[in-house]
């Protein structure tokens, strides 16, 4: 994370829209970001999880965005290449078949974004499933909304303590 | 109106009222991408929903043409119907996804319609209990309890139906769950407003 660094503040600053996006009053990065919480595991945000999905380009045939930022505890650095994974019930295959899973590292802004195909919603409610369990910082499972079933997109932000 | 044209309109109205939001769930897209267990599972649950507006109907009499005695029997098939399609509903979704049914069954699940479902669903088993030893329950312990389950059922699993998104769609899934409601606040009250005007009467 070293090369990072120096230009934490600006990138913090210069990549405001994309890193801000899911935390509102996040107005003063410097300040604001001094206080940053871990990110809880959400309820059932385990379940149906296989560990060890690959690296993929994309899951399946794509088409389905899943985006978010990686960052750490306290100052927000974003942290890069850290090894996400997703899963969910999409076109092609349930939540529980290995097919359905995939991973990806975030780049040098702590940013990841993976493709799968279109989620469909499952046992009642549209939703992914995002797991960071890589060891260096404490797991977290997330469990986020489609906002819609029409989606075609979703964004889940990580902020993560060390083990 | 005639009681033929009255009975024509409540049958046409009640096959109405179950067709078009089984025909719909029958047609959903979202089935082109579920195995069979879990299609299976989710129809278990549609026609459980449907039985409920049922349920009510059977037990005062209210359809036409059927004897009150024939009623009466006919509400004790549906309702063993009923804790059937419950348990093939729970075990078809169990086996989908076993995490998420063991969340909602011990009340951990992060979706809200969960513990209506649950909560429906014991009532329903302690109703269908309370049925197999009625007769060692006074008439007015068994109506009062017996009702008070049924009333957390019906409640319960409309609640449960209108939260959820899946292959029921919205409109015709509303208007099966508003009925059911009715009916069954109909069905709780109506002996009582009977009583209430005999009482009355002999005054």
């Amino acid at each position: 994370m070293s090369e990072i660094g120096f230009e934490r503040r600006a990138l913090l600053l210069g990549g405001g829209a994309l890193v801000t996006a899911g935390f509102a009053g996040f107005e003063l990065p410097a300040a604001a970001a001094a206080g940053l919480a871990a990110t809880p595991t959400m309820r059932g945000g385990a379940n149906n999880y296989i560990p060890g999905a690959q690296i993929v380009e994309r899951i399946g045939g794509g088409g389905f965005v899943i985006s978010g930022t990686v960052r750490r505890v306290g100052d927000g650095a974003p942290l890069a290449g850290q090894r996400i994974q997703m899963w969910a019930h999409t076109k092609e295959g349930s939540e529980s078949d290995p097919r359905s899973h995939g991973a990806t590292l975030t780049d040098a802004n702590g940013v990841f974004r993976l493709e799968m195909p279109q989620i469909i919603p499952a046992l009642g409610q549209a939703h992914a499933h995002l797991a960071y369990d890589s060891k260096e910082f404490e797991t977290v499972f997330l469990r986020p909304l489609l906002s819609s079933a029409r989606d075609t997109s979703l964004e889940a932000h990580f902020v993560l303590q060390r083990a | 109106m005639p009681r033929r044209t009255r009975a024509f309109f409540i049958w046409t109205g009640l096959f109405l009222t179950l067709g078009i939001p089984l025909g719909f769930a029958a047609s959903s897209e979202y089935l082109a991408w579920r195995d069979p267990i879990y299609i299976s599972a989710g129809f278990a649950g549609v026609i459980a929903l449907c039985m409920l507006l049922v349920q009510p109907l059977l037990a005062a009499g209210w359809l036409p043409g059927l004897h009150v005695l024939r009623s009466r029997r006919a509400h004790r098939l549906v309702g063993i119907a009923l804790v059937v399609l419950v348990i093939v509903h729970v075990a078809g979704l169990w086996f989908t996804s076993p995490p998420d049914i063991e969340d909602a069954l011990l009340l951990l699940s992060p979706t809200p319609f969960s513990v209506w479902g649950v909560a429906a669903m014991w009532a329903l088993f302690a109703a269908a209990l309370l049925a197999a030893v009625r007769r060692q329950l006074s008439p007015r312990t068994w109506r009062l309890a017996h009702t008070s389950l049924a009333s957390v059922v019906v409640f319960g699993g409309a609640v449960h139906a209108m939260l959820i998104e899946g292959t029921m769609e919205p409109i015709s899934k509303g208007v099966l769950c508003a009925l059911a409601a009715i009916a069954t606040a109909a069905a709780v009250v109506a002996p009582w407003l009977r009583a209430r005007e005999r009482a009355s009467g002999r005054r």
